[in-house]
């Protein structure tokens, strides 16, 4: 059984058609690279999978059960959890208060509720070390590499035990040498069943991590190949339209 | 020799003793204690307990507020209204009491005009999006002149059969001899710190300061914690108020004056970020003490105290050219 099913999706603002008629099934562990140009309906489509706009029509299914959201926090509670491009992280915080923020966990001083930092940080470096993630819990944020963010935004949807995890442009603002870095913390999230949707413009992160790619020009999807039957080159072409679809 | 990734990621960057050293509240409370000792010897009269006694209670005032206005400048935010918040929780104490009801009467009027304030500049802000600069100006000028017109601008020194508890809440000295505002300072500068450090509360304090966005991505409730903050914010003007009626035993219109000044130069002179995101309970009471301390001894060293303003604003410049050279660092 698919994790996620979406059945001829499509939303409308007014005459604008961002997303038309959209169909794909993602499976348990898959990496899918999402690509397709500014304005092709990515970032609606992928809105929609995490909660933030209802779909005009078609319809969505997680697990074979039906999917209605009506804000993040109902794609959160069904497993989807998404990696903003800023990571919404807190500099001024240590990385395992980021990654429990909003999640605090709790242990009793007689009457009193106060936070666990024992056990936050011990749990912490345990996602980080399944990530095989040189990130230390203690540290703060803005200390941090573009990988380490990355990690303490990705051990997030880790604490939640995402199903499937949306990276938005994870590599878009970091330096070549922490890609692999960021490349390496997806796989890691296979590895433990996450079904992980990329969304890039960096042809070579998507065909050195992903399953699949998924291309969409102007609110069609115009492919749905396997990575290993595609070529950067048949991808670049669909997404400027030069190869009509396949 | 290798490390393996589980050693990395347990290692420990900081000791407690490098994070007291990194910490600004450390070093003004170092500088407190220099300039206790040089004091004491330059000046017969500094270390004598009647200056310790005054010293130690005229902090308290300041210090207080500074506890409310540090959670509100790790929000990210400001308030301007405590002077005038002080002033006119003063005066609801003093006209209710004035009127002859007992002194609690007296004091939950003063708390619950101080939190209607709190509640109506922290849903300007939270709710309106309204910038809390401006909203906590127009609230300095709406209750002083409020003050104003409870009291018809006059004096009132008459508080009602209850006048002697409040004299004694405020100019005591119930505990071996320390001034009973100094007391209450403790006591809550210790709630203050704990919340701060140990609850999810103040975790998400500094989060909201740190990144909001971040903070209403990942679910925190920023626009009820924020109404909370300027209702504590005006709550701990509204004490201060309190106590400086007992102390003062009269109130005028003009209490606290200029006193928001003083109170965000104290938090900032103990490590608060006007920024956001960074401050403690401990830099408030810092802060307020080197303010008082150095207010002090110009005096006693016979200094001009038209010089006071100079010395207390090079300390705040200095206490924000110390942030700067930290944030370069750590930049790096």
């Amino acid at each position: 059984m698919p994790i996620l099913e979406l059945s001829n999706i499509s939303k409308h603002f007014g005459a604008i058609r961002a997303v038309n008629d959209v169909s794909f099934t993602l499976e348990a562990g898959e990496v899918v690279g999402l690509m397709g140009d500014n304005g092709a309906g990515k970032s609606t489509l992928v809105k929609m999978i995490a909660g933030n706009f209802a779909p005009s029509s078609g319809t969505m299914r997680m697990e074979g059960k039906g999917l209605v959201m009506h804000n993040p926090v109902d794609a959160r509670r069904h497993g989807i959890e998404i990696v903003h491009q800023d990571l919404a992280l807190c500099n001024n915080l240590t990385a395992a208060a980021n990654v429990f923020l909003g999640r605090e966990v709790h242990r009793w001083l007689g009457p009193i509720r106060i936070l666990d930092y024992p056990t936050m940080y011990r749990r912490s470096g345990e996602i980080f070390a399944e990530l095989k993630s040189e990130t230390r819990p203690r540290d703060l944020i803005k200390n941090m590499s573009g990988g380490q963010r990355q990690a303490v935004a990705i051990a997030r949807t880790r604490l939640a035990e995402a199903k499937v995890v949306i990276m938005d442009e994870p590599t878009a603002a970091i330096s070549v040498r922490q890609i692999a870095e960021v490349l390496s913390l997806i796989q890691r999230l296979r590895d433990q069943g996450v079904t992980v949707i990329l969304i890039s413009h960096r042809m070579p992160d998507v065909f050195s991590v992903a399953d699949r790619v998924i291309v969409l020009r102007r609110g069609h999807k115009v492919a749905d190949r396997r990575i290993d039957q595609s070529s950067p080159e048949e991808v670049t072409g669909l997404i400027t339209g030069a190869i009509e679809q396949v | 020799m290798t490390i393996s990734l589980d050693q990395t990621i347990a290692q420990k960057q900081h000791s407690w003793l490098s994070a007291m050293l990194r910490s600004q509240a450390f070093w003004v409370l170092v500088s407190i204690v220099l300039a206790c000792i040089f004091l004491s010897f330059a000046t017969d009269s500094f270390a004598t307990s009647k200056n310790i006694f005054n010293i130690t209670r005229n902090v308290t005032f300041t210090a207080i507020i500074a506890l409310g206005m540090t959670m509100v400048i790790i929000i990210g935010g400001i308030d301007l209204s405590v002077g005038s918040v002080l002033c006119l929780s003063s005066m609801i104490l003093a006209i209710t009491m004035n009127a002859g009801y007992g002194l609690e009467v007296g004091i939950a009027a003063a708390v619950l005009t101080s939190l209607a304030i709190g509640a109506f500049n922290g849903l300007l802000v939270a709710y309106l999006g309204f910038p809390p600069f401006v909203v906590t100006l127009g609230m300095l000028s709406i209750a002083r002149s409020l003050a104003m017109v409870a009291s018809n601008n006059t004096v009132v020194f008459e508080f009602g059969p209850d006048q002697g508890r409040l004299l004694d809440l405020g100019g005591g000295a119930w505990l071996f001899g320390i001034a009973n505002p100094v007391l209450y300072m403790v006591v809550l500068a210790l709630i203050v710190g704990f919340v701060l450090r140990w609850t999810k509360f103040g975790r998400h304090l500094y989060a909201i300061g740190g990144n909001e966005q971040a903070a209403t991505l990942t679910g925190v409730p920023v626009r009820p914690i924020k109404v909370a903050v300027y209702m504590l914010s005006a709550l701990s003007a509204g004490i201060a108020g309190i106590i400086q009626t007992g102390w003062l035993g009269a109130v005028t219109t003009n209490l606290g004056t200029g006193m928001e000044l003083q109170v965000i130069a104290a938090a900032v002179i103990g490590g608060a970020s006007l920024v956001g995101g960074i401050g403690t309970a401990l830099g408030a009471l810092v802060g307020a003490a080197l303010i008082e301390v150095i207010r002090n001894s110009l005096g006693l060293l016979g200094i001009n105290a038209f010089w006071q303003g100079t010395f207390i604003g090079g300390c705040i410049i200095i206490a924000v050219a110390f942030e700067r050279v930290r944030q370069m660092r750590s930049s790096d």
